[in-house]
């Protein structure tokens, strides 16, 4: 279909076409510059059903919470760059459908936009806990908006119990957070280490040792039965009847990408709604990019949940609509900040690959992951040169000597030369 | 409110007006400077807002972090003794009318 050039579809949309996109998180507004960038003329709607004009989420677990960083510094815009770039910003207002067959979206507030590209963007949600553990308590939060760590903060600041779970990048961030405000802190996680889905064993391994160090309480290999408490939560069961005393509950039990309009809208889903390489959805004139889009290239699908990804697709969407035919070539990368630990993480790595560790001289260290003695990702711990040199060789697809990257002796500018 | 010149990597110059108290990153992706991604919006995580400064200015700009320091050593673009992580860098007088330019990567 793609490459079927009679297609109207394909056609490279001008002055008197219409694009419409429906989520305006950070790859809804990146798809918008980059169609600006690509020299789109035409009308261009970015629609959000926040309050907020796009604004970075990785601050909301991290120095927002923290209070390091202002609200108004969340902005991915200034105000008046939207009219600048002639992008009409419809804050506060949900796509409720989509009529495929006459090209327009259907607003939830009754109104009616036409399309003749539309973008799919419409990120992901925290997973909530189910009713039969939440019994609809107060005091149970979870984490994806500023409007949820509006709600969160002032939990926050009676500096009592905070009892995490799950054990991901945003449970273990809040954690962080709040042993920094002197709360006492307890992480429940069902498998047996926290990062269980999303990073190694070693790295895992090493963040919960800081954690620990730091008076967090790990539960681990353990689930929450029931939450306790009248109308506020008191306190959690363990599955094991071990009893946790909480004031303030933080469920950080993943992300779900947000589907529902496109699965009524007819689209296949597939842990995501699902884009062919270049971006395009089974509709021609719909395309998909950021959390919600699950790419299918050559290694198989593909969804991530990672700014870096919800930049890098969209700009692939755009250029693909203005015409590029380019299939989408991901460079996974992810960071994380827990209390002093800097983490960067560059590829994907899979449990079963070989790992190398390199001990740097100083207090961080990085490891080396191999598949197949290729090399396929890197994590830096507190070890900027060495991420950044393992995600350059990444993106050349060389692979360093294992023997090598664990010779701290040798250093990482001959490190960088490897083939 | 001070102006700053970006350079582009294609010669071009984009003169902004930069507001005090932002960083240079910020200010950078408000005006859409090409070339200033800024991948990890100010945690000095990603080095994709790797600009380079005349050097009489630095000493004007503070000190850099060990951080900053590290990953400027391989940023995409080769360092220079004027590099610096725009994310890390407020704005003040001490940049008005200061070229800062983007490296080629
Ligand atoms: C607390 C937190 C910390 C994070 N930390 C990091 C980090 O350190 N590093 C990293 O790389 N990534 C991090 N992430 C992930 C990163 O923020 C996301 O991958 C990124 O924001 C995805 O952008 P997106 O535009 O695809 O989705 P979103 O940002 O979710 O934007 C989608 C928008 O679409 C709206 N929407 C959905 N359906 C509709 C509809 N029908 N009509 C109108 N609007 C709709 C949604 O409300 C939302 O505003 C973090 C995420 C969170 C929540
Ligand atoms: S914005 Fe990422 S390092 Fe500056």
């Amino acid at each position: 279909m793609l490459h079927d050039v009679d297609h109207p579809a394909t056609a490279i949309p001008g002055n008197e076409s219409s694009i419409v996109i429906v989520g305006a998180g950070q790859a809804g507004l990146s798809t918008a510059e980059k169609l600006r960038a690509n020299g789109f003329v035409g009308s261009l709607t970015l629609i959000g059903d926040e309050a907020d004009a796009p604004y970075q989420r990785p601050p909301l677990s991290k120095a927002y919470l923290l209070g390091e960083l202002e609200r108004d510094r969340l902005k991915l815009k200034a105000e008046d760059w939207y009219a600048k770039n002639r992008i009409a910003l419809r804050l506060g207002t949900r796509v409720a459908s989509i009529d495929r067959g006459r090209r327009r979206v259907c607003l939830a507030d009754g109104g009616m936009l036409a399309y003749d590209r539309l973008v799919l963007a419409t990120g992901a949600t925290a997973r909530k806990l189910p009713q039969a553990i939440s019994r609809g308590l107060a005091g149970i939060f979870t984490i994806r908006t500023l409007a949820d760590i509006d709600a969160l903060r002032p939990a926050l600041e009676t500096r009592g119990k905070l009892l995490v779970i799950g054990g991901g990048y945003i449970g273990l961030e809040i954690a962080a957070v709040a042993r920094g405000l002197g709360m006492t802190v307890d992480v429940v996680e069902a498998t047996d280490r926290p990062l269980a889905r999303v990073a190694s064993a070693e790295t895992a391994r090493a963040v919960e040792d800081l954690h620990r160090s730091r008076g967090v309480t790990f539960h681990l290999g353990r689930a929450v039965s029931e939450l306790l408490g009248a109308d506020r939560v008191t306190g959690a069961r363990l599955g094991d009847g071990t009893i946790i005393a909480a004031d303030v509950v933080v469920a950080g039990i993943g992300g779900m990408p947000q589907t529902t309009l496109a699965a009524e809208a007819g689209f296949a889903i597939d842990n995501g709604i699902a884009a062919d390489a270049y971006g395009r959805t089974g509709d021609p004139f719909i395309w998909a990019a950021g959390d919600c889009a699950n790419f299918s290239l050559p290694g198989g699908a593909l969804r991530m949940e990672s700014v870096g990804n919800a930049i890098d697709s969209a700009d692939l969407v755009a250029r693909n609509i203005m015409g590029a035919r380019q299939p989408y070539k991901p460079k996974p990368w992810f960071w994380s900040d827990q209390f002093d630990l800097k983490l960067q993480i560059a590829g994907l790595s899979r449990p079963g690959d070989t790992v190398v560790v390199r001990q740097g001289a100083g207090p961080g260290r990085s490891h080396w992951y191999y598949r197949q003695g290729q090399f396929v990702a890197v994590d830096g711990l507190n070890a900027p040169r060495d991420y950044l040199v393992g995600k350059r060789l990444l993106a050349v697809s060389a692979s360093p000597d294992p023997a090598q990257v664990a010779d701290p002796v040798l250093t990482l500018e001959a490190l960088a030369s490897s083939k | 409110m001070p102006k700053i010149r970006f350079l582009l990597t294609d010669g071009a110059e984009l003169a902004v007006e930069a507001q005090s108290g932002r960083t240079l990153m910020e200010t950078a992706l408000e005006n859409s400077v090409p070339g200033i991604i800024a991948e990890c919006n100010g945690s000095a995580a990603c080095a994709t807002c790797h600009v380079v400064l005349p050097e009489n200015i630095m000493s004007a700009l503070g000190p850099i972090s060990e951080h900053e320091n590290d990953m400027l050593d391989f940023a995409e673009a080769p360092r220079e003794p004027g590099s610096r992580l725009s994310c890390q860098i407020k704005v003040s007088d001490a940049l008005d009318n200061v070229s800062v330019r983007i490296p080629a990567a």
